[in-house]
């Protein structure tokens, strides 16, 4: 079985993990509406940004250079909106777009690195997110390994009847697995249907008891939605 | 004393027109352990899938003397308790003690009550050690206990068991006997396994094409039908 690395490090025991997902989830949103609204002087205040993450990171004993790294996967989404912006004649709005989704990329990672999931979907329950989003969350990742490890059975099993993985056929092959892949996955919700029928099952998923919100929760709060404000005022002051 | 299951003359046929039960009769006494046997496609796992109304064909089931139908299903639901072939489709919430306390919690127990009765189903299954763990992290042997401790934590008066064995090595499979037949439920197996049948159940019935051809002990019917490899071998 394949354990993700952001999984491995949202286990982790530092302070940071400790606290309750409700008071990250909080501390994030202001974190990305004070990322999303900055116009002025952005390089300054996104640097600052950078830098409060950054030391959020270490605090929570992340390993730095990876985070760094991993957030960057938003990059390829959203450089291409930047050029887009940089042909219509405005590199300056392309740039802001890159560094904004890059900084909002490095946050929610932090969050989910540092909250193991079942701790992020009942935070986020308890915010008011929908109910059936936050299942359709849950079950994604709790099967997006397991059918992952179907179509690697797939291909092993492909390549010992000698496929090959490039070419027309290896195209084809591809998409006759991924239609067989498709069957299997829809054959295994039916499964779970079942399973989750036959324990009494009526539509609504019920879920333990949230843990209690404590004082030094809200002091973490209050705190975390206060930094980015206070970085982003005062370099907009200092330049 | 009324049998605990009772089927008479069902038959059903799959929306692809595959034939799958012809007329099955069937009782299980208070405290049984029956063992199906019978080649693949002979209609056992369809035959168990009616006990509990996720499937419905024609002819009658009733279950704890009441009829399978819409009204009686949450009742009977909590009566039968199913165990799956696949214990990776029926481990579905993001811990252990939250899929175990996922059967109570449907039942209208409080959350306190659900924990109470998944720590100690998982207790009763020996992974009261795993309650924080994540189902994907667990082995095959231990992602059955958890599927049994599931089941348990409703309380059921028959559990009915997909093919227990699979995916178990030898000592998984023992450990596996020993625990269900320490359980003091009726059971109904469904199992290729005729080591684990003798082990565990009292009486077999044999299903051949959509019927049950012959019942018995587990030893008479492997003899019948040269139903071990070991014995048809010549």
């Amino acid at each position: 079985m394949h354990h993700v690395v952001l999984e491995r490090w949202s286990r982790g025991a530092s302070p940071l993990h400790r606290r309750d997902a409700r008071a990250k989830i909080a501390g994030l949103l202001v974190f990305l509406v004070v990322t999303a609204t900055a116009h002025r002087a952005l390089a300054e205040v996104a640097a600052g940004l950078a830098l409060l993450l950054i030391a959020a990171a270490i605090w929570a004993r992340l390993p730095v250079a990876g985070a760094l790294a991993r957030a960057a996967l938003v990059l390829p989404f959203s450089l291409v909106f930047a050029a887009v912006c940089w042909l219509a004649g405005d590199p300056a709005r392309g740039l802001a777009l890159a560094i904004k989704s890059y900084l909002s990329a490095l946050a929610v990672l932090l969050l989910v690195a540092t909250t193991p999931l079942p701790a992020l979907l009942s935070g986020l329950e308890s915010m008011g997110a929908p109910r059936f989003l936050l299942m359709v969350a849950q079950f994604l990742y709790r099967y997006l390994f397991v059918i992952s490890e179907e179509a690697q059975h797939m291909r092993i099993a492909a390549a010992s009847r000698g496929a090959t993985r490039s070419g027309l056929g290896a195209f084809r092959a591809a998409a006759g697995a991924l239609a067989v892949l498709f069957a299997r996955s829809y054959q295994r919700a039916e499964e779970i249907h079942r399973g989750m029928l036959a324990r009494g099952f009526t539509g609504q998923l019920r879920t333990l008891a949230v843990p209690r919100f404590r004082a030094a929760d809200g002091i973490f709060a209050a705190l975390a939605a206060l930094a980015p404000i206070v970085v982003r005022v005062a370099v907009e002051r200092m330049v | 004393m009324a049998p605990l299951v009772e089927v008479r003359n069902l038959r059903y046929r799959y929306e692809d027109g595959t034939c799958a039960l012809r007329g099955v009769d069937f009782r299980l006494e208070e405290s049984e352990a029956v063992a199906l046997l019978g080649a693949n496609g002979s209609g056992k796992t369809t035959f168990v899938m009616h006990l509990n109304g996720l499937l419905a064909g024609e002819g009658d089931v009733e279950v704890c003397g009441l009829a399978v139908n819409k009204e009686n299903l949450p009742t009977i639901r909590r009566k039968v308790g199913m165990v799956f072939q696949d214990s990776e489709s029926q481990l579905f919430m993001p811990t252990v003690l939250e899929d175990v306390a996922f059967g109570p919690l449907n039942r209208g127990a409080s959350p306190a009550e659900a924990v109470k009765r998944a720590t100690a189903a998982l207790a009763t299954t020996g992974m009261a050690a795993a309650a924080g763990r994540a189902p994907y992290h667990l082995s095959a042997g231990e992602k059955k206990r958890v599927a049994i401790a599931g089941i348990l934590a409703t309380d059921p008066e028959i559990l009915v068991l997909d093919e227990p064995t699979t995916f178990l090595d030898p000592p998984g499979q023992c450990a596996l006997a020993e625990l269900l037949s320490g359980l003091p439920q009726a059971k109904i197996v469904v199992t290729h396994n005729i080591r684990f049948a003798q082990a565990l159940c009292t009486r077999a019935v044999f299903f051949q094409a959509g019927r049950i051809a012959a019942e018995g002990s587990v030893a008479g019917l492997v003899t019948r039908f040269g139903w071990d490899f070991a014995l048809s071998r010549k």
